[in-house]
């Protein structure tokens, strides 16, 4: 039932994003900004981490949750350490991902010739 | 040129307006069904989830990590896949097809930046690779950082509880 979630919640993240790109006929660098503001704003409300509870990997795989872990970093910082942790921890939750996909794409730049 | 400016008043003028450019453009472009464009975004990014979704299960199980302790090294490895994929040229090909089902989930952020260091590494290593990473992904850590920031400014101002 899991998988099902997933799939339903991480599609219709993904149509909602097609339909930005068909319909309002945006760019995909506009697309992708306004998925992740999206998502921080969802987080602010309290609506993302339900969703994670809900969908699994279907929330949490799409570029919203970006977002919502940038947001969630930084509110959980406010919480620990007052005001200046809004700077400090935006980034702790979603290191891993920045953080992968520098050093996967510079070592992929360093032995791979581009193709087409 | 002079035969262009004794012809004037009998020919039509050769360059259209712009309204005149939109429709023509318009009847040109290739018809593209919104629902089934809709379709491909849904079953690619549902299934890229669904890998997600079966990779964390599979963390949880294996290293006994708890579904959020699980989310990160997840994203890792589907960034991990993306970048073997857009070095074999699959990614970019599997774009084509699905528009934003493979755009939307973190593994499109991560064939952006790859696809834009494979482009940019005939310009060096610093200002080629260095430099244009972030070409396309940039918008959205810049956008996401300031929404971000704004949210907690907002918690701060009218101080509201963090998570």
């Amino acid at each position: 039932m899991q998988f099902v979630w997933a799939f339903v919640v991480g599609g219709g993240i993904c149509v909602l994003g097609q339909l930005m790109f068909d319909v309002l006929r945006l760019t995909p660098a506009h697309t992708m900004s306004t998925l992740v503001v999206l998502g921080a704003i969802a987080d602010a409300l309290g609506w993302y981490e339900p969703l994670i509870e809900f969908a699994g990997a279907g929330a949490t795989v799409p570029i919203t949750s970006f977002g919502n872990a940038l947001v969630h970093g930084a509110l959980t910082e406010l919480q620990n350490t007052g005001p200046i942790g809004v700077i400090t921890g935006m980034f702790k939750v979603t290191s891993a991902g920045i953080s992968a996909a520098i050093i996967f794409s510079f070592l992929a730049a360093l032995v791979v010739r581009p193709k087409g | 040129m002079a035969t262009n400016t004794a012809g004037r008043g009998k020919f039509k003028p050769l360059s259209m307006s712009s309204k005149e450019y939109k429709t023509f453009a318009k009847q040109r472009e290739p018809a593209r069904s919104v629902f089934a464009n809709c379709v491909r975004a849904f079953v690619t990014g549902g299934l890229i989830c669904v890998l997600g979704q079966a990779i964390q299960n599979g963390y949880m199980s294996w290293l006994k990590l708890s579904a959020t302790q699980a989310a990160n090294p997840t994203v890792a490895t589907l960034i991990f896949i993306s970048v073997l994929l857009t070095c074999l040229g699959v990614y970019d090909r599997l774009a084509q097809w699905a528009g934003a089902g493979s755009a939307v989930p973190v593994t499109g952020f991560a064939n952006s930046m790859c696809s834009a260091a494979l482009e940019h590494r005939a310009e060096g290593l610093v200002l080629g690779v260095g430099g244009n990473m972030f070409k396309l992904a940039g918008s959205v850590i810049v956008y996401g950082t300031v929404a971000a920031f704004v949210i907690g400014l907002i918690h701060v101002i009218f101080g509201i509880r963090g998570h």
